[in-house]
């Protein structure tokens, strides 16, 4: 639906609702909660391959991990859970996760130091998209039976070099940290696929709730696990219902039949937060919104230069009218909530400044193309830099695109500029430094696609050895320390300017209590919710 | 024995020949026509400037990852032998796996077609129902109240936006007055009671004798379908009026009157009896439109149905899923038209 239909749906709404306002006219029961979402980007459900957003939801709540967040206090970081704790080696490769006793799967099977290091095994071995996550330890295929070991109640793995524990951990926090029953699963093995065809759409974990049905595009009902360590969920039932359209999210909101609308557009959030028993609470995801130019070109690799492009760039005015409660302004790479988050964000507009800058650069008025995708909030977003570049005489021509021939042209380092988006891997501060501030070798010839930094040609000016370190660094706070001081340079000299990041905004019954989404770092989590 | 002795001398076809070999006709003309569907829809999927590959690896990937992604995919090989592949496939009952559900598509379609298989015939039942005699009367009531009332319903059928009309029909039956049931096909509560027979939840219900299943279920497609069925029925009135004046203004109709005929015998027994067969064709092709899915509609309501199946899959690069929901619409298109002809032969003796 484009933006004419959306406002004109909402205006008709709007309008109508003025007339006759919209009583409760149901109640969901209050051992039950039911979602209104968008659940289509559900691929599978298997832990080993599930990296979608909806899916990530339903995976927290359905496997435990050897640590995990707790919902109720994310600030506090990794957690123990499956492992009820864990040793490092001196050489800091090696961490010995001692299992917690008394934990079962969904099955009635109890939850082994061999069913850990299988499911981390499989990982590796299915090689699906997110195994990166673990494989960027050195684990691979051939030489998990040595890493990845279990013995008795313990399981340990190796990594291939030191690094930071914290890391390491914050990885594991991922749903492919996710823990499967390695007798079920293999139960139900085809072909030698270690049961991820049937993994996609069942469910073998030992969480709160297990899963009782997906049903593509229409909806998922997970039911709770009366003997969870810990304690049994509140909501015996958890519906999640695949409803696309905002408005429609909004009308069962109000009218009482769901408690939860998690997809409702600016507007209807305005209309919802007027509605009587309706709460809107709002929520930093890791999503960012960026710039970035390209340093092949002679006049956008000169420092001054990308200086003046992060002064020429009106952030309040976009966060006021168009992007208003979607996203806030945020300048740096790691999202707010991360280990080693800053908060600083000392650019504004200011087009003399930006000028003076250009000035001292020795450069004139000069035409540059941005590569955008065609989606709506992106190309608002170009628009309005076209406009502020202008007036520092910078000529912007905007080309929408395709994901295809825009990411394609940004991967071969093309563009001149790109406006794009951005989303954290894995809940530690090095899926993002790592791919905004590391690039190891600079040429066409590296093909590094993956890493940001490369894309836009840019050789970092020092801080791939930062990141390096950071990511090897045992202590906590000092690895936080250093993320920051990246962000400190990377923010003045980088070819980037972070704008914006997401906010999630959710409308929700007041009776709901207690439902955590899970920020930046991690999912949503059902089982502390009561009504 | 093939051939018989005629009266006068020749010989001509018998009747099971001219059977057999319409018979071979008909599949042959569905073979190419499936055939060429197939291909086209091939092509585009390959043209298209979606990226199937970056659909399932995320633009986040290595140049390694996304390259081992496009081989296993099997892009790499000859266009014409990945089509060849892909029949030979969908000939075997296998249209491949969906990116975006895990699933084989045939099972997709298996779960998805039912669900608009049940809105797109109660909807066209609307249409027809109250389309045919709201076109017959405002063609004989031409010009007169009745005619313009019929035009305006029409116009408003034809023009009014159907996300606009779906959502102001949910604001006030489901949210306002709360007489129908919120979108999806059943409650919450009735999710998965009864046994999945046909797919179609108001038969299965039936089925399963579970009538608070049926009740709701029924409570809950009684807006979209009659949606639908208001977009149908604008459709089939207004070209059952101008059957119909076409055939009023005939001279046999002036010759019936004129021997004395009852003005009800002239419309229904003569005009309207004329106009089945064309009648036959404008709620075939209704129907099939409905058949495709009305993507909006779907959306709206949140019904699990082909359109938005297609569409979804679609917008995500799902390529199998688009081509094996576009061969399952085509498939219906041609068996309609096939059913259409069939009726011809009943309603029209010139056809037999």
């Amino acid at each position: 639906m484009n933006a004419f239909n959306r406002l004109l749906s909402t205006a008709a709404i709007g309008f109508a609702v003025g007339l006759s306002s919209i009583a409760a006219h149901a109640e969901t029961p209050a051992n039950m909660l039911v979602i209104a979402s968008r659940i289509d980007d559900i691929t599978t459900i298997d832990p080993a391959q599930s990296f979608e957003f909806a899916g990530s939801d339903v995976s927290r709540n359905v496997y435990n991990k050897l640590v995990n967040f707790d919902p109720l206090n994310l600030d506090a970081g990794y957690q123990p859970e499956l492992a009820e704790s864990w040793i490092v080696s001196e050489d800091g490769r090696t961490i010995t996760f001692t299992m917690r006793d008394g934990i079962k799967f969904h099955s009635g099977n109890p939850v082994r130091a061999e069913d850990a290091e299988f499911s981390l095994r499989r990982v590796v071995t299915l090689n699906k998209t997110p195994s990166f996550i673990l494989t960027q330890f050195g684990f691979t295929a051939e030489n998990v039976g040595e890493t990845i070991v279990a013995e008795g109640n313990t399981v340990r793995i190796t990594t291939d070099k030191r690094y930071a524990t914290s890391f390491v951990l914050n990885c594991l926090t991922a749903t492919i940290g996710g823990i499967v029953d390695k007798e079920v699963v293999m139960a139900n093995e085809e072909d030698g696929d270690l049961g991820n065809a049937w993994l996609a759409t069942n469910s073998a974990g030992s969480g709160p709730y297990s899963l009782q049905g997906w049903k593509p595009n229409e909806s998922v009902t997970l039911v709770s696990n009366s003997d969870y360590y810990g304690g049994a969920p509140a909501m015996e039932r958890v519906i999640v219902r695949h409803v696309q359209e905002s408005a429609t999210q909004r009308l069962m909101l109000e009218r009482g039949d769901i408690d939860v609308a998690r997809n409702l557009n600016p507007e209807d959030i305005a209309g919802a937060r007027k509605a009587d028993g309706v709460v809107i609470d709002d929520e930093l995801r890791g999503r960012l919104m960026y710039i970035s130019v390209n340093q092949k070109h002679p006049v956008l690799s000169k420092p001054e230069v990308r200086q003046a492009i992060k002064y020429l760039v009106d952030y309040e005015g976009m966060q006021n009218s168009f992007l208003k409660g979607q996203y806030t302004i945020h300048q740096n790479f790691l999202p707010r909530t991360y280990l080693g988050a800053v908060d600083e964000n000392p650019f504004s507009l200011n087009i003399e400044k930006a000028k003076a800058l250009l000035a001292s650069a020795g450069v004139g008025p000069f035409e540059i193309e941005v590569g955008v995708r065609e989606a709506q909030e992106r190309i608002e977003i170009s628009q309005s830099l076209q406009n502020t570049f202008a007036q520092a005489g910078i000529t912007v021509n905007i080309t929408v695109g395709t994901a295809k021939a825009i990411l394609g042209r940004y991967r071969a380092r093309e563009l001149d500029m790109y406006m794009g988006a951005w989303g954290p891997d894995y809940p530690d501060p090095h899926t993002n430094a790592g791919t905004f501030a590391y690039n190891p070798v600079n040429t066409d010839e590296a093909g590094a696609t993956g890493l940001l930094a490369w894309r836009n040609a840019w050789d970092t000016g020092g801080l791939t050895a930062k990141v390096d370190a950071a990511v090897i660094e045992g202590d906590r706070d000092t690895r936080a320390k250093m993320y920051a001081d990246i962000q400190a340079k990377f923010r003045d000299t980088a070819p980037f300017a972070v704008l914006f990041q997401k906010i999630e905004q959710t409308g929700r019954s007041e009776a709901v209590k207690n439902l955590n989404l899970g920020g930046a770092i991690t999912a949503v989590s059902y089982w502390p919710v009561t009504k | 024995m093939a051939f018989t002795e005629n009266n006068n001398g020749g010989r001509h076809k018998a009747p099971l020949e001219l059977w057999i070999r319409a018979t071979f006709l008909m599949l042959g003309s569905i073979i190419v026509t499936m055939l060429g569907l197939m291909f086209i829809t091939f092509i585009i999927g390959r043209v298209m400037p979606i990226d199937p590959v970056l659909a399932i690896v995320g633009e986040q990937a290595s140049k390694s990852t996304y390259d081992a992604a496009y081989e296993q995919l099997g892009l790499d090989r000859p266009i014409i032998v990945q089509f060849a592949l892909y029949v030979w496939d969908v000939i075997h009952g296998d249209f491949g796996k969906s990116l975006l559900t895990a699933r084989p598509v045939s099972q997709d379609i298996a779960r998805v077609f039912p669900a608009t298989l049940e809105l797109a015939t109660i909807g066209v039942f609307v249409g027809i129902v109250l389309g045919v005699p709201l076109g017959v009367i405002a063609a004989v009531k031409r010009g007169s109240w009745i005619d313009q009332v019929a035009r305006v319903i029409a116009l408003v059928g034809y023009s009014m936006p159907i996300f606009w009309l779906g959502l102001m029909g949910l604001l006030i039956f489901y949210g306002i007055l709360g007489w129908v049931g919120g979108p999806g096909r059943v409650g919450i509560f009735y999710v998965d009671i009864v046994p999945s027979v046909t797919g179609m939840i108001l038969i299965d219900s039936i089925l399963d004798r579970n009538w608070l299943v049926f009740k709701d279920a029924l409570s809950h497609i009684v807006l979209p379908a009659s949606l639908l069925g208001y977009y149908s029925l604008a459709y089939i009135s207004r070209m059952t009026r101008s059957f119909m004046l076409e055939q009023l203004s005939a001279e046999y109709i002036t010759t019936a009157r004129v021997k004395g005929m009852s003005e009800s015998a002239v419309i229904w027994r003569h005009a309207f009896k004329n106009i089945r067969v064309q009648l036959i064709t404008v709620i075939a092709l209704s129907y099939a439109n409905l058949l495709e899915g009305s993507v909006l509609t779907e959306i709206i309501f949140s019904w699990p149905g082909i359109g938005s199946y297609i569409t979804t899959a679609l917008l995500s690069a799902d390529m199998s899923a688009v081509m094996g929901g576009t061969v399952v619409v085509g498939l219906i298109f041609i068996l309609l038209n096939i059913f259409s002809d069939l009726l011809y032969k009943v309603f029209d003796p010139r056809a037999k």
